[in-house]
Order: C-alpha cells, then structure tokens, then sequence
C-alpha cells in the first residue's frame, strides 16, 4: 500500500464505508417511523406513538453521525480524485450539488420539527414531519445512487475535443436507466437493516423480559417489513441490477461469478475460491446451468467468461470482488430464510416466546450492514479498472500533486477521528436502548431549543 | 455571461456563509469566555442551537455550486489546498458533534469537555477560514495544468514557492479571528440578557478596535501582495461601493454599540463582513485563483468554467433552491428572534 492510488482508493473506500454504516440505518428507520406515525394515526394506538418517538431519538443520533461523516465526502472527490473532478465535476457536480441544496436542507429542516415539534404541530402536522423526513432523505439517497451510476454507465454526455466530459442532457444523467434499480436495490438494502435492527431490539426486551409490550411491536413491525424487504431486494430489484451488470460490463459479471471461461448452460458457483494465476475455480459447489438462465433467462445460454476480455479490462482485485458477492448474495438468502420463518411463527402467534427465533434476530443485527457493505464493494470493485466505466481508469483519476504521504496521513487521521466517532455513537445508542421506549417523552433538543 | 452570473451566486454563496455561519463560529469563540456557568453555557448554546446547522448549508450548497459550475478550480483548489481542508473538516465534525452530543450527558466532565472543543474547533475554523481567504488573495503556484499543492508552511515568506501559512496568511487569518469574533460577540450580545450580556458587550468594545487597525493594516499590505487589486478598482471605479460598504459598517458597529442598538450593531457587522468579502471578490475578478509567478496561469472565469448547457440548466435548479432555502432561512430567524429564554425547571 505504498503507492499514492492504492492509498487514495482505500482513504476513498474507508470513508464512505463508515459513513454508510449511519446511513442506512437512518434509510430503513425513516421508513419505519413513517409507518408507526402512520399506524398511530389509523389504529389511535399509543404505543405506535412511544415507538415512533424512541426510534426517531436513534435515528437523530444515526443522522447526527451521517452527516457529519458526509461532509467529507462531497470535499474528496476534489481533495483526492482533482482530476476525475475536473473531467466529470460538470456532469456530477449536478447531482452532487442538487442532494446538498435540497435535500440535506429538507431533512435537516423537517427532522427538527420530527424531534421536537410533536406538540406545536398536533397529529396530522407530526405525521406530515415524518413523511417529509422520509421523503427527503430517500430523494437525498436518489441524487447520490444517481451519480454513482452515471459513474458505472455514462449516459447523456459528449466528449469535448480533448476528451474532457461534456453533459449534453441533464435528463438522461437524472434519470439513468441504472439508476433506477441500484436506487431501489440500495434503498431496499437500508430497510432491511433497519428491519433487522428494529426487530432484534424488540428481541432483545422480550428476551430480557423488559419493557415487553414494547417488544413486541417491535418484533412485529420489524419482521413484517423485514420479510417484504428482504424478499424485494433480491427479486426484483437485485435480478435486475445483476441483468444490467450481465449488459454493461459483462467482465465484471464474470469475475463477480469467478466464471473465467466461456460456455453455454454455465453453472452458478455457490461456494470456491477464484485462483486468478490458473484461471479456475478451486474447490467449487455448482448449480448447473444457473448462471445461463439467471443472466439470460435460457438455461442452455452462453454466458461470457474472463477470457473473452483484455486481461486490462479485467477488475483488479477479481477474488475481493468474488467473495464481496458471495457474502451479500449469501447473507440475503439467508435473511429471506429466518424472516420467513419469524413470520410464520408470528402468524401462528407463538414468535415472542420462542426463544430461539428471538435469540436469532437479536444477534443477526450486524449481519445487514455486512451484506450491505459487501454489495458496495460488489458495486466498485466491480467497475474496476474504470473510474468511468469505459470512459476514464481510476488510475488517471486521482490528485497528481497529493503525495502518497500526505494521502495517509489524512487517512491515518480520520481513522482516529471515526474511532472516536463510533465509540460515541454506539455508547449514544446503547443509552437509548437500555432507557427503552415505554416513557419515552419528547426529547429536550440537543441545543435546548 | 454565463460564467459570470455563476460566479456571482458563487460569491454571495460563500459570503452568506461567512455571515451567517461566522456569527455561530463566533459565539464558539466567546463561549468559554462569556459564559461562565451552566446557564449562560445554555443561553449560548441555545442562540445559535436552531440555526447553525441550517448557516452549513450555505456553504455545501456553494461547494455544489462550485463543483459543477467551475470544475476546473474546484478540483485544481480543493487537492491544492489538501492538507488544510482536511484538517477543516475534522473541526467541523469535532464541532458539530460537541453541539449535538454535549446535552446528552449531565455531569461535570462530559459538558464542559465539550464546550471546550466547541470553543477551540470554533477559534481554528476562523483562523483557517482567514488564511484560506489570504491564500487566494496572494495566489498560489499554478503549472500549465492549473495545478498545485501547498504545505502548511515553507519559510513563512509570501514568495514564488509559499506555504499555506506565511506572515501574510497568518496575519489574516487572525485578522478573521478576531472579525468573527467581533461579530459573534454581538450575537450573544443581541441574544442575551444581564451579566453574560454585559461580558459580550465589552468583548466588542475591545475587539472592534483591533479589526479597525488590522482592516487598515490588511488592506494595505494586500494592495501590496496582489497588485490586481488596485487594477480592478481602477478599471471600474463603481468597485469602490463595496469598500464603502465595509467602512460603513465598521463604524456603524462603533456608533451604535456606543448608543446599545444591539440589533443595529449586529447588521452593521454583516455589512462589514458582507463589505469586506465583496471587495476582495471584485479586486480578484476575472480571476477565481490567482498563480504567483505567472499571471497566464491563473484560474479565470473563462478558462474554469463548465460549458454553457450545464450552466444554463445549472440555474433551472439551483434558483428555485436557493429561494426556498432564503425563504427557510428567513422564517426560521422570524420564529427565533428576540432573546433567548431558558426554559424553567433547566433539563
């Protein structure tokens, strides 16, 4: 790691890695609360209030963390990637600079009426608080999903006489067809840790025998959209995301599967190790003839391997990329699995005193921020070599004057500074669990007002 | 046309910043200083507690605007000015965080660990705020690619291979510690009542005498750095409105902190503030970033700027934005004006 890119890229990686810890906690959650807020209102139950009002203090400490964390990422892209900035800041910087005037300033705005103006606002105003805070930030998530694929498939540009990235058409940057389900596979991603998260705390008091009314509407609500969510992000919207990868960068396809020579009625590998050096697959458990048909819908279809690409087209870390799919893909599956079950236990009412299920949810909630940090890394390490799939090498991207001992030294420091910032999250959190829901009142502003 | 309507919304951006966001800067500064137990920590605190957050948006969305408007200069100053930014961001975030997290917690560690770090966060954010604003006046060593990098420090010396911090950048960002620090002690001094009132008060009594001396100083010195200054005040002698500004407010804060108009000593520090920034953008213009050694290489305008269809639908967005982000802004300040009150009863 002594070379300026490799640094830039993992002081890239770290950063937006801790940051989306937060986000797609407050992703899910602002979902939830809507739907408690919602529920309150339908229902004239209490309790979905108290509920609202404990998740809505864990969001806030989400949120705090979130933007604090973000910041920083709209400054590296010209801090450490001047010149990709440079060559696409007049395309992305339209998406980039759309998420910061509008919707930071809609959430940040709304959230504070959420938090702290229950009683100026009445029902009907506090619910409406809710829905802006929902809608803010999943529009927010929209603008940065959309930069990110514009990134992964160009669209609605013209390239200048010396090649510089000119924008042609603002509609087809905002409304790329990638975008669509990378926005939706991403966000449904957020909801199941905000699912999981939700449920696992109501587990976690039933298990305790605290607070167990408030327990059990956790695990309720947690698990009943647990298992929408879960079941939607892998199908529709992850087939569909995998069939855009299998047309726009079929190299990366391949190297995701470890599938290195072309074929047709190719297997799906569930488990194996790439061996890069010997183009193979070592220890491999096959399906037969999966991949043909998830990729093209044919069971007998050719599916391109790697050695249908330039080896420089290849990504460049192909068993990173492997395993970073096959851990989200794993996980996924296995979420479907214990959230079906949950809910048919809950169906049969026998869910909150059966231990076992309990004791699943609460200590798979650390899985979902696995699953969803795996997928990013499918999503870039999958658009490696490129930093502009097709258009520019993430090697021709970075600061050429930021050396690599300035680069670390930054690094060095937002990993003391984000340790420090986990630690008080965390600490944050575990106060609002441990204090519970039940007599939850409205929060003093964290600035008294 | 184009490039210069966006750099004009890109200045008011970034001068908004500094009024809005210069005042919560400010009152961090005086914290420590003028209040000095639990409650006047509070009545501070709760000054600035609805609007700081809401002052940062003015500031991202002038980075956004700067980004896809200017590219060129966003990506040549932002990996330039590397090691400076980052160290800007950790304060904010150490800031930010001492805002939201210090009432969480009451006992008598945890609160004042924090309004320390949002004191010193506060004092270093203007101090590097200032030297920023000094670097782009002196210039800085541009190649043919417009690009460059810069320590933290070379000799000290503003000369052909400088460092962020040389006599001169030091010498304004103190000058921008002590200008915030004028202006956030008239916020807490139009916020607030009594002892805490009295306390900020004579710290803009004293403050204002030293941001007149080093306005005087300052200016001086810069015409001598940055020879375009004088340049552009004479090829549009109109310039000069905005130097006319600033000294009006300057002593306006004089006269009607004298006469304890507290609210009209306030706006006299945004008309200085707004005065002075405006004065060094329009002596800077056409250039966004001066080069030291040779003036073909400076980032203009013309030579920065994104082309014309993303400038023009650049505007279809950001207008409505901006508007409806001023509106905000307006009727947040409307709801939460006069003085501040502590609830009774405390936490």
């Amino acid at each position: 790691m002594e070379s300026a890119l490799a640094i830039h890229r993992f002081h890239f990686a770290f950063n937006i890695t801790f940051h989306y810890i937060f986000v797609q906690l407050t992703l899910g959650l602002a979902l939830l609360i809507f739907v408690l807020k919602t529920m309150a209102i339908k229902t004239g139950d209490e309790r979905y209030n108290n509920a609202a009002r404990f998740w809505a203090k864990i969001f806030a400490v989400n949120f705090a963390l979130g933007v604090v964390t973000g910041i920083p990422m709209e400054f590296m892209f010209g801090t450490n990637w001047s010149r990709f900035s440079k060559a696409a800041g007049g395309v992305i910087g339209h998406t980039l600079g759309m998420e910061g005037l509008y919707s930071f300033f809609l959430e940040s705005s709304f959230l504070g009426l959420l938090l702290f103006g229950e009683k100026i606002l009445g029902r009907i105003g506090h619910w409406l608080a809710a829905g802006a805070v929902w809608i803010g930030s999943w529009l927010s998530a929209y603008l940065i999903v959309a930069t990110n694929a514009w990134m992964q498939r160009p669209t609605g540009y013209t390239l200048g006489p010396d090649g510089e990235i000119l924008l042609s058409s603002w509609w087809a940057l905002v409304f790329n067809e990638w975008a669509f389900w990378q926005y939706l596979h991403t966000l449904l991603g957020g909801v199941v840790t905000g699912s999981f998260v939700v449920a696992g705390v109501g587990a976690f008091y039933l298990l305790l025998h605290k607070q167990e009314d408030m327990g059990r509407l956790f695990v309720r609500t947690g698990v009943i959209a647990g298992l929408i969510a879960t079941v939607l992000v892998a199908f529709p919207t992850g087939d569909q995301q995998g069939m855009l990868v299998a047309k726009y960068q079929p190299a990366t396809l391949a190297a995701m599967e470890g599938h290195f020579e072309t074929g047709k009625a190719v297997p799906l590998a569930i488990l194996g190790q790439p061996d890069v050096e010997q183009g193979r697959l070592d220890n491999p458990l096959l399906l037969p003839g999966v991949l043909s048909f998830i990729t093209h819908k044919r069971w007998d279809a050719e599916v391109k391997g790697l050695d249908a690409f330039p080896r420089e087209n290849w990504p460049d870390n192909i068993p990173l990329l492997y395993y970073a799919f096959h851990i989200m893909v794993g996980l996924g599956t296995i979420f479907i699995a214990v959230m079906a079950l949950s809910a048919f236990q809950l169906w049969r009412g026998k869910l909150y005193s059966f231990k076992p299920l309990l004791w699943a949810l609460l200590l798979m909630m650390p899985l979902p921020y696995v699953a969803n940090t795996a997928g990013w890394m499918t999503t870039e390490l999958g658009r490696q070599p490129w930093l502009i799939y097709g258009l520019m090498r993430t090697a021709e991207g970075t600061s050429p004057h930021v050396s690599s001992g300035n680069a670390l030294f930054t690094l060095l420091g937002f990993m003391g500074i984000y340790s420090l910032l986990f630690m008080l999250g965390l600490f944050m959190i575990w106060r609002e669990i441990d204090h519970g829901p039940a007599s939850v009142d409205q929060p003093e502003s964290p600035a008294g007002y | 046309m184009l490039p210069v309507i966006w750099f004009c919304i890109v200045a008011v951006m970034i001068a908004m910043y500094v009024v809005l966001d210069g005042f919560d800067l400010g009152a961090g500064i005086v914290h420590l200083g003028v209040a000095r137990n639990e409650d006047e920590r509070r009545m501070v605190l709760k000054s600035i507690g609805p609007v700081w957050d809401g002052n940062e948006v003015w500031l991202l969305a002038g980075g956004g605007a700067l980004y896809f408007a200017f590219p060129a200069l966003y990506a040549s100053s932002f990996s330039g000015f590397y090691l400076p930014l980052m160290i800007v961001l950790w304060l904010l975030i150490l800031r930010g965080i001492s805002v939201e997290f210090r009432n969480h917690i009451d006992n008598r560690i945890w609160k004042p660990l924090w309004d320390t770090v949002f004191c010193f966060s506060s004092a270093l954010l203007a101090i590097f705020f200032g030297a920023a604003l000094g670097n782009v006046v002196r210039g800085v060593p541009l190649n043919a690619n417009g690009d460059f990098f810069l320590p933290l420090w070379t000799n000290f010396q503003p000369g052909p291979q400088p460092g962020i911090l040389d006599w001169y950048t030091i010498l304004t960002g103190v000058f921008a510690f002590l200008t915030l620090t004028l202006h956030g002690a008239l916020w807490v001094n139009l916020k607030t009542e009594n002892a805490i009132q009295a306390r900020a008060r004579s710290v803009a009594r004293f403050a204002w005498f030293g941001v007149a001396a080093l306005t005087v100083l300052v200016t001086i010195i810069s015409f001598q750095i940055q020879t375009h200054l004088a340049t552009s005040f004479q090829n549009l002698p109109l310039g000069y409105i905005f130097p006319a500004l600033a000294i009006a407010g300057l002593a306006g804060m004089f006269v009607f902190l004298r006469k304890g108009a507290d609210d009209k000593a306030f706006y006299a520090s945004c008309a200085y503030i707004l005065g002075m920034l405006t004065s060094v953008v329009f002596g800077v213009f056409p250039n966004v970033l001066p080069a030291v050694s040779d003036p073909n290489l400076s980032l203009t305008i013309h030579n920065a700027s994104a082309p014309e269809y993303g400038l023009r639908i650049g505007l279809m967005w950001f207008t409505p934005g901006i508007l409806l982000a001023a509106s905000y802004t307006i009727f947040l300040y409307r709801k939460f004006a006069g003085k501040v009150q502590l609830e009774a009863g405390g936490h």
